[in-house]
């Protein structure tokens, strides 16, 4: 079946590269009413993973959607993928998920069997995760798009906004950059089965490791990186923390491939969106080097963890995580607010 | 000259990498989006290439001259 239907054949756009800009969404939810509610723990104003609402003093809601047109041909795959990045902002935000609905569109060339499997591998990724999947709502369109609903828990003391870096916090990255350019030079027939089943299982993999092992130390803020690349999603942490983010560019850790890929023009449309959105609060105080800074901007599907922690448990965080989980780096650190958000070294 | 207009990427690469093969000294292709350009271009400078780029209303017109 694998052989018959093309997935991302059927879409436009692949994964989080569908995600619309961040500056456009900004301006999408300007001036729209809202409720002030003080148990409202994190909205959107900080254009954080997920929403969070304190129940008790001792529990919090999570909240989060996503979903997006296929990255990959295999409909179980991609089913998984989406469920993972869908589960992913429930533990950016430090919570633990429970509860998800499908969220899904169909389209008329897409068979049955197939429908299912992209469900199935839903289903796998949400049992691996402890979370039930309870129901959800399907709808035609022209093209596929699968994603989950996710309510998570989290004790309201314990939220990792992506709003919270402090000066002084050790910045660590959980899994390598490349993806949308690798996925895009995968639909051209332009990569390696060995690299293909390297991002595809780096995709499909939960950051559930990450957000278990990060909970036991002193982190500060959290985020996800995805479709906003490491440069838009650090630049919404150092903004929203007033403060600068310095990345040290010869440890930032990526897919080899996805250079020469860059270099061949495989750069996804988000990529450039993101480029837009955050070049003006970067400074380059390294050699500027164009395909890294693709990579920088290069939109993430099911990306890992950028997580900011205080310089005492750094090492040993780091070490924790490496022991468990490939492609784990340290990758810069926290100051005071300068002239620019970030500044690449 | 190459029409890409209607594509998005990655096909206006994997279009003039394909012409390429008959090793030109110049070839002119049209795209309508902004990233078709970068990523021609980038490819183009990859094999090579300069470019240079006119707007033509919502389309561009991308001259693609080999490098001496």
């Amino acid at each position: 079946m694998k052989d018959d239907i093309k997935l991302t054949k059927l879409a436009s756009c692949a994964g989080c590269g569908a995600k619309v800009g961040a500056g456009t969404l900004a301006q999408l939810l300007q001036d729209l009413p809202v409720h002030q509610d003080e148990r409202l723990l994190v909205g959107f104003d900080k254009s954080d993973d997920a929403s969070v609402y304190k129940i008790n003093d001792t529990t919090a809601i999570i909240q989060t959607v996503d979903f997006f047109p296929p990255i990959v041909d295999d409909p179980r795959l991609f089913g998984q993928i989406a469920a993972c990045n869908a589960i992913s902002d429930v533990y950016a935000m430090g919570g633990e998920p429970r509860l998800a609905l499908n969220v899904m569109t169909v389209s008329p060339e897409l068979p049955k069997d197939a429908v299912h499997e992209i469900l199935r591998g839903g289903y796998e990724k949400a049992y691996e995760a402890n979370v039930i999947i309870t129901g959800g709502h399907t709808i035609q369109d022209t093209e596929p798009k699968y994603g989950l609903s996710v309510t998570g828990f989290v004790h309201p003391d314990k939220i990792l906004k992506n709003s919270s870096a402090r000066e002084g916090d050790v910045l660590i990255l959980t899994k390598p950059l490349g993806i949308g350019i690798l996925t895009t030079a995968a639909k051209a027939g332009m990569v390696s089965d060995e690299v293909k089943t390297r991002i595809y299982a780096q995709m499909a993999q939960l950051n559930k490791t990450a957000r278990d092992i990060m909970v036991k130390y002193e982190i500060h803020s959290c985020t996800d990186v995805t479709g906003f690349s490491l440069l838009g999603h650090g630049y919404e942490m150092a903004h929203g923390s007033g403060c600068t983010i310095y990345l040290n560019t010869s440890s930032i850790p990526y897919h080899p491939e996805a250079l020469e890929m860059a270099s061949m023009g495989m750069i996804p449309a988000g990529a450039y969106r993101n480029r837009d959105f955050a070049e003006s609060h970067i400074q380059w105080n390294s050699k500027k080097n164009l395909p890294l800074e693709d990579i920088l901007f290069d939109p993430q599907t099911s990306g890992g963890l950028l997580i900011s922690v205080s310089e005492e448990d750094a090492q040993n965080l780091l070490h924790e995580l490496q022991d468990h989980m490939d492609g784990v780096a340290e990758i810069g650190y926290v100051t005071g607010q300068k002239d620019a958000s970030i500044i690449l070294i | 000259m190459i029409d890409a207009r209607g594509y998005s990427c990655p096909e206006p690469v994997l279009m003039i990498q394909a012409a390429m093969k008959t090793n030109e000294n110049c070839y002119e292709m049209m795209v309508d989006n902004r990233v078709s350009v970068e990523n021609v271009t980038r490819f183009a400078n990859h094999s090579g290439y300069m470019v240079s780029c006119e707007q033509k209303g919502n389309d561009f017109l991308l001259t693609i001259t080999k490098s001496e």
